[in-house]
């Protein structure tokens, strides 16, 4: 496509559902999106012990820092590196290439150790911590830089808002659960009252939109019921809402809309804080981790070889087993990649080692890397940004370095 | 319309107008609420720390001899667990009776701030069990005294050592961590300097959040509550911010010295008098706010009243309303309150009831009780609660809610009641074009203007 014409259609397009509703132009939309590849990012808040899942065990220091936690089951990878059996059930992905890991990687994030700004940072991809750093997220500046994208290009799973997304690009975000019983003419009233406050005139419009439009909460109900059905009701989409909170649920949703016009999807996946019996802490949010990740495989069909997954956390942990079976807060981690559209079977990354003068303040993993690199590298080859788009605007601060092609 | 003192007073400081309620006329009619007695947990609180660890674990020891094969405990058992969900039931219900109080506003919505500012989320038998009690002991006898007092009674509460499992933390070379083979757990100490006190911004390292879990090692938890254990305790001083505690034998005298400094720590006061701040003010409130209670909290050494003080006594906190929207849990308050709803109407509900009305809401708004994201607490800022799911949340629990509590009301006359002079033109010209009374009351409810503080 020449570029006056593309230009044309993001004009266009920039007038928003009106235009995106037209017949004549939906079909090009699509089109004019430069990539049919799709993009996941799954966030794993609480610091995911990188040293637990992706083990190099092939180091003997390593059964040294961690006695109580080597004991237990390993799947090997490649030799040295060998994975956690609660994640067993991704050894057909390794084995068929589309599961992969970066090692020792971070973001820019340092010393404080402190979750919460380490997961404000990774989602705003920004190199320092300051009072814009919730400004917004680099997916949503992505977006801004991919002609032809779209609100409904990139979507948030689940009830919360991510930071990931946020920013002035329209996107939107759905929890599968969510349905208003008003009758048509409260909507109406209902969007009267919200027109000049913007927060809620975006949120009432997303709610009701796609509450009709997606089909998901298929609960029957009227308000005129007494108050005993009504509550029912509640309860009985509450169980289902639950269901869906799991992450085997969010990723269905995602899977249903990455298999149209969506190319970014993000959601997270909590429960990585284990600072307690890590051999039991972790393994619920392992589950949780796989089921997320083999039901993508499962449901995208087609799709998923055009699908890149990343999973990222805000830091690791400590290389040392903690007084209490867990691991603290440390710094270098690992970076988890799946999908058809990457080339796994492989642990990227430069491995700076166990020794404690290689260990990052004596405790942690050196981080070698920062994983913003590995980040920009998939927006380069899945979307055709540039190296400079990327190193300006995506992730402003980061040197891109050499393309590790960890992409098909 | 200009907003009065009433209105702002009830929507920024307060759980919002009730029909049955006063109008506050003055600052010192907040703040009187502070000095008086804690007229919530004399009506409605649960049982205390011995009992309910006594509760617990009678229920406990019927199971263990239920799963051994005894079945003549049955009925017991059947007992046990009732009484055991029953205190569950009433610690969630006690915690919406305290702030539906008339004349209690102000003082309710700082027990909450605290609250959240100590989160701990229930973790395991005990945690559940003592839930209320930390809150009803650990935090509330200490909202209007030092921030030293609130301090070391939060961070020792049995509740809070469970949670960021400083009982399962040992001196490396005390003799228990040598015969266990265990050490440290940075965990609370991590959440004393990050989140409780100085602030992530702090002037701390991670040396000092070693030093500080050194230091707080020994703090224990037993059946009969809080204690310290010294042979936990890891032997010799150590340095925390620059000072050096402790010493053999350790004492918890020591962690309390410690925690009655940082307490007075600079760094602390800017932290929890912003928090204040953003909490009741604004999401971005003025810097001269900020430095003005900060001012007032290292003068007095953290005298928590002369800080709300300085809070309301600042020309920021009455500026015009609707720089910040209402949690849920505020929302659901507020709401039952305009209705009419009392504390007295939620006596004695079946526990099922509980679950329904007030547990599972919550959680449908994005905010489920005794379940924040973290010990961080909840999120402040407007966009993460005016989410499409949460809005949907609260649409949905308006409308069974009013179906339920509003039949007699005339929403012509409840948007008088809920928002006196905030309802603007347009909403009064909605609600009044309202199908059904059900949907009008609930465009009140579910406006911008009652949701906006």
């Amino acid at each position: 496509m020449d570029t006056s014409r593309r230009k044309f259609l993001a004009q266009t397009l920039a007038l928003g559902c009106s235009a995106a509703a037209s017949p004549l132009v939906t079909p090009v939309t699509f089109a004019s999106i430069p990539s049919d590849n799709r993009l996941v990012v799954i966030v794993l808040r609480g610091a995911m012990d990188g040293l637990d899942v992706c083990a190099p065990l092939g180091d003997p220091l390593f059964s040294q820092y961690r006695p109580g936690l080597t004991k237990r089951g390993f799947r090997d990878l490649d030799g040295y590196f060998a994975l956690n059996e609660n994640l067993g059930d991704l050894m057909p992905l390794w084995k068929a290439g589309e599961l992969g890991f970066v090692q020792a990687v971070s973001t820019p994030y340092r010393d404080k150790r402190s979750h919460f700004d380490g997961q404000d940072l990774l989602e705003a991809g920004l190199a320092e911590s300051d009072s814009k750093v919730r400004d917004s997220g680099w997916i949503n500046r992505m977006l801004s830089l991919i002609p032809g994208a779209e609100q409904d290009s990139a979507f948030s799973v689940g009830r919360e808002n991510m930071l990931i997304l946020r920013g002035d690009f329209p996107v939107t975000s759905w929890a599968p659960e969510s349905r208003v019983d008003m009758s048509p003419h409260g909507q109406l009233l209902l969007d009267m009252i919200y027109e000049k406050d913007p927060l809620f005139a975006q949120a009432g419009q997303t709610a009701m939109t796609l509450a009709a439009q997606l089909s998901m909460a298929q609960m029957e109900g009227d308000i005129d019921d007494a108050d005993g059905e009504m509550m029912a009701e509640m309860l009985k989409s509450m169980k289902s809402s639950q269901a869906a909170q799991q992450a085997s649920g969010l990723a269905t949703f995602a899977a249903e809309r990455l298999k149209e016009d969506t190319r970014f999807a993000t959601f997270s996946i909590g429960g990585w804080d284990t600072h307690l019996r890590q051999d039991r802490a972790i393994k619920n949010a392992s589950k949780e981790l796989q089921a997320a990740l083999l039901t993508l495989h499962d449901q995208l069909g087609p799709v998923w070889d055009k699908t890149c997954v990343l999973c990222l956390t805000e830091f690791g942990r400590t290389v040392r087993e903690n007084g209490s079976g867990g691991t603290d807060h440390g710094t270098g981690g690992a970076m988890i990649m799946a999908g058809g559209a990457i080339k796994g079977r492989k642990v990227y990354g430069d491995w700076p080692g166990l020794d404690d003068a290689a260990l990052y303040e004596q405790r942690d993993l050196m981080p070698t890397a920062d994983l913003r690199r590995y980040a920009g590298w998939a927006a380069h080859d899945l979307f055709g940004l540039s190296v400079a788009q990327i190193e300006s605007t995506v992730f402003p601060g980061v040197d891109m370095f050499q393309n590790p092609g960890f992409l098909r | 319309m200009e907003q009065s003192f009433a209105t702002k007073s009830a929507f920024r400081f307060g759980y919002g107008f009730s029909p049955t309620e006063r109008d506050a006329t003055d600052i010192d009619a907040l703040m009187a609420q502070l000095r008086g007695p804690d007229l919530g947990v004399a009506q409605f609180s649960g049982p205390m720390l011995d009992e309910r660890l006594a509760i617990q674990r009678a229920y406990q020891q019927l199971r263990n001899t239920m799963k051994k094969g005894d079945e003549s405990v049955k009925p017991e058992l059947k007992k046990a667990t009732r009484l055991r969900n029953r205190m569950r039931g009433d610690d969630t219900r006690h915690l919406f009776q305290r702030a539906m109080m008339d004349g209690q506003g102000f003082r309710e919505r700082i027990a909450f701030f605290w609250m959240d500012h100590f989160t701990v989320i229930p973790k395991g038998r005990a945690g559940n069990a003592l839930w209320g009690n930390y809150i009803e002991e650990g935090l509330r006898p200490h909202i209007a005294s030092s921030f030293g007092d609130l301090l070391v009674s939060a961070v020792t509460h049995p509740s809070m050592l469970i949670y960021l499992d400083q009982v399962k933390s040992f001196g490396p070379n005390s003799p228990v961590g040598k015969r266990k083979k265990q050490g440290l757990n940075e965990n609370l100490a991590r959440e004393v300097l990050e989140l409780h006190t100085m602030g992530v911004g702090g002037a701390y390292t991670q040396s000092d959040v070693r030093q500080l879990a050194e230091l707080l090692t020994g703090l224990d938890f037993s059946k009969d509550g809080a204690k310290f254990s010294k042979r936990k305790a890891e032997p010799g001083a150590e340095t925390v911010l620059g000072k050096t505690y402790g010493g053999d034998p350790a004492r918890r005298s020591h962690i309390e010295s410690f925690l009655r400094d940082v307490a007075r720590h600079p760094d602390t006061a800017r932290h929890i008098t912003r928090k204040l701040a953003v909490h009741f003010v604004s999401d971005t409130p003025e810097q001269s706010l900020i430095d003005h209670m900060t001012q007032v909290f290292r003068n007095t050494d953290g005298d928590l009243p002369s800080v709300y003080g300085a809070m309301l006594d600042h020309p920021s906190a009455w500026e015009v309303l609707g720089q910040k929207t209402k949690q849920p849990f505020d929302f659901m308050v507020s709401s039952y309150r305009a209705l009419g709803v009392t504390p007295q109407d939620f006596i004695e509900p079946p526990n099922g009831q509980i679950n329904k009305r007030l547990i599972l809401p919550m959680q449908f708004m994005g905010q489920p009780l005794r379940k924040a994201p973290g010990p961080n607490g909840w999120p402040e800022e407007a966009e993460a609660w005016i989410t499409p799911q949460g809005l949907a949340g609260r649409l949905q629990w308006c409308l069974s809610t009013t179906t339920r509590w509003g039949q007699e009301l005339d929403p012509r006359d409840f948007i008088q009641t809920a928002l006196r002079e905030l309802s603007g033109g347009t909403l009064k010209f909605a609600v009044a074009g309202a199908e059904r009374r059900v949907e009008g009351l609930t465009l009140v409810l579910a406006s911008p203007e009652f949701n906006r503080r």
